[in-house]
């Protein structure tokens, strides 16, 4: 499904990634650790197609077309997802109208018809069960006054409507509660098929209690210096990052 | 320098004009208002029109504006048959009392003043003057002086009609009254419009107030309106303005507010070349609440200006300004918010906020609030803000497959909307939230209908005006 290789990305001519390469297969689950500043948020935003930084060598290859020449829409619309690590407030914009936008644009993309209103909101109500989420929260503007946990599933919840093929869950449980971290690990591991995949991005062994991972990845200054199961999580909960060093 | 030259070629014409036609000017006056007439005029040979030079109006120039050889209407559209059929509104669930004015002139449905059941009369400021000597004679230019500049007291000093509503003491008025302000410019046409609105004690009143012009001809539209609000009375005052890219207006609105009043005025200018809104408020009494709000949405080489004065003479009042606006291309934009407190107005409440984004390099806003503080306890605030579309929110917005000119336009959108959800009728609310995905869109066309009516397919046309069946008296 997604296919990253040798990927070299730098910031105003600071290097990031240097040379990461990552195969991710439908139904797999993935989680990336690593320390602070070694690169798992810029390898989410370069998937999910934000322009502030250079790719200086290297291809990601997406159900075999090149993702990076992609607008940030269209890797939307061909089922990328990026759950943000710091969602932004959209003042004015009601989650529900945000939603049926981008779900319809989503469709269009695909050649269907917009989702009807009953759809719609039927469908709404089954993902707010699953996540946990009040009624009144999703006519309040996008993110706006919502509480860092609020925040968090209302990314899973946008998730779970949009039901992407490949989601990228950037930090989602930093900063949960122990509850809160259940309903996350709750809507990944319903939503999870053969046919997508995800890619979770995490400090803490934690929530891989939740959610069980196929492989995980030690993303150490801007390389993968690691690859295992989910016992690698383990060993790096006891013994820390300064271990790898070695 | 050759502008100025145009202007006081206008000026000297316009005086001409103005003596020439003294008979019908003051054709309805008493004596009392034709003193005032001739000081105001007085004061405009002496002002002439506004100019750069002026600290108010140093970021508006209107030069290019005052370079048509503009004619005057001193009589009204002699003609008009079949009435019913031309002015009519049918917005959806918008049920108002329609009273409209043609250059300046209110146009008759039936009879030039009404009087609704619960007593509330509405009509012609003309015919006002004549049939309610005392009532006008309290309030006309008792709240605008002769006008603090030469174009206000240019419209003091020769505007003949306009609108007059009074509502009495007490009476709630049902469904909103909507003025409906058309400029037909035939051959540049420099209108002068002056409306008069007075509240009584505990009454309310909603108004829609719409300036709109017919055709792409030049105009100039001059208007004054002065506004009473009563002791605990109720004004919602939703101003729209939709006019071509050639045409100028120049509005200019004194509200009175006494004891324990309430203002709630909106100003939402989707389109013209010039547009400037003048909007003074004097808070005369303890416990007054007024929100001015403003939305603007230029383009082109449009300009807008808002200039906003609210003089808080009285404790214990709260004001608040909150004005917005986008601005594309080369349009530019002026925000002048003056807020004075007199040194008995303590225990002010007085907030004031101006934010602007720029979708280019060449659009250009000036913006200057500004407090001016005579009283020791108070609570004042103001502020303005300047930038560009937040990138990161342009990115989540696109992450979720929204493609990127429906993302800017979601955020321009969520951007104007905090002035709009302050529309209280429901009805118009929609209508003018629907203009503005509209106008965003560069949808919204400036044409022979009623700036209430958007030119959308999914709605027939609602406001259709047959200038075939109008003769000019000129």
């Amino acid at each position: 499904m997604l296919s990253i290789r040798n990927l070299k990305v730098s910031i105003n001519n600071k290097e990031i990634l240097k040379g990461l390469s990552l195969e991710v297969n439908a139904g797999e689950i993935h989680a990336i650790m690593g320390p602070n500043g070694t690169g798992k948020s810029t390898l989410a935003s370069i998937i999910a197609g934000r322009d502030i930084f250079n790719v200086d060598s290297g291809e990601v290859i997406y159900k075999g077309k090149n993702l990076l020449e992609m607008a940030p829409e269209v890797r939307a619309c061909e089922g990328i997802f990026l759950g943000f690590q710091y969602p932004v407030e959209i003042p004015g914009v009601s989650i529900t109208n945000f939603l049926r936008t981008a779900m319809n644009e989503q469709r269009k993309y695909r050649g269907l018809e917009p989702i009807t209103a009953k759809e719609f909101f039927a469908k709404m109500e089954e993902k707010k069960k699953l996540v946990e989420i009040h009624s009144k929260l999703t006519n309040r503007s996008v993110n706006e006054g919502f509480s860092g946990g609020e925040k968090k599933k209302n990314e899973i919840f946008q998730m779970a409507m949009l039901e992407p093929e490949l989601a990228i869950l950037d930090e989602t449980d930093s900063g949960l509660d122990i509850d809160a971290l259940k309903i996350v690990a709750k809507g990944v591991n319903s939503l999870r098929t053969e046919n997508n995949a995800f890619i979770v991005i995490t400090h803490y062994q934690r929530l891989l209690d939740y959610i069980v991972p196929d492989f995980v990845h030690v993303l150490y200054e801007g390389e993968i210096v690691k690859t295992g199961g989910k016992e690698l999580a383990f060993e790096l909960e006891e013994k820390g990052y300064e271990w790898l060093k070695n | 320098m050759q502008p100025l030259v145009k202007n006081n070629i206008l000026k000297e014409k316009i005086i001409g004009l103005s003596r020439e036609n003294r008979e019908d000017i003051i054709g309805y006056d008493t004596p009392d208002i034709t003193k005032i007439r001739e000081q105001a005029l007085s004061k405009f040979v002496d002002l002439g029109f506004p100019d750069q030079s002026v600290e108010e109006w140093r970021n508006t120039n209107l030069d290019n504006a005052l370079s048509y050889d503009y004619n005057l209407a001193f009589h009204p559209v002699k003609k008009i048959t079949n009435i019913e059929s031309i002015f009519k509104c049918n917005v959806p669930h918008l049920n108002t009392l329609l009273v409209s004015l043609l250059n300046g002139w209110h146009v008759f449905m039936d009879e030039a003043l009404k009087t609704l059941e619960d007593g509330t009369i509405v009509g012609s400021f003309a015919h006002a003057i004549k049939k309610y000597p005392e009532i006008i004679g309290k309030h006309f230019s008792k709240y605008s002086g002769t006008g603090k500049n030469g174009l206000e007291a240019l419209n003091t000093a020769i505007a003949q009609d306009g609108i007059f509503i009074y509502v009495p003491d007490g009476v709630e008025v049902k469904s909103p009254i909507q003025i409906v302000n058309i400029i037909r410019p035939e051959s540049n046409i420099f209108v002068q419009a002056r409306n008069l609105i007075i509240l009584g004690k505990n009454s309310k009143l909603t108004l829609v107030h719409c300036d709109d012009s017919y055709n792409l001809l030049p105009g100039f539209s001059n208007t004054v309106t002065e506004v009473f609000i009563g002791e605990n009375a109720k004004l919602n005052h939703n101003k729209l303005q939709n006019i071509n890219n050639d045409s100028t207006i120049i509005n200019s609105t004194y509200f009175h507010q006494e004891s324990n009043s309430e203002l709630l005025y909106n100003a939402i200018s989707l389109n013209g070349g010039l547009i400037r809104n003048n909007t003074y408020v004097k808070l005369n009494g303890e416990g007054c609440e007024t929100n001015i709000l403003g939305l603007y949405l230029m383009d082109k080489t449009q300009h807008i200006d808002n200039y906003t004065y609210i003089d808080h003479v009285k404790p214990n009042c709260n004001s608040k300004k909150l004005f917005k606006g986008i601005l594309d291309e080369k349009a530019t934009g002026v925000f002048n918010g003056h807020v004075h407190v007199r040194r008995d107005a303590q225990n002010t409440n007085a907030v004031q906020k101006n934010q602007n984004i720029l979708l280019t390099d060449t659009a250009k806003i000036d913006t200057k609030p500004f407090l001016e503080i005579y009283a020791d306890d108070v609570k004042c605030s103001h502020g303005a803000t300047v930038g560009q579309l937040n990138t990161e929110a342009l990115f989540y917005i696109r992450s979720r497959g929204i493609e990127e000119r429906n993302a800017e336009l979601l955020l321009m959108y969520a951007f104007a909307a905090e002035v709009i959800n302050h529309i209280s009728i429901d009805a118009l609310r929609d209508r003018i939230d629907d203009m503005v995905k509209k106008r965003l869109r560069g949808e919204l066309s400036v044409c022979d209908q009623c700036v209430l009516h958007c030119s959308s397919q999914e709605q027939p046309v609602q406001f259709d005006i047959d200038m075939s069946l109008l003769e000019t008296n000129n």
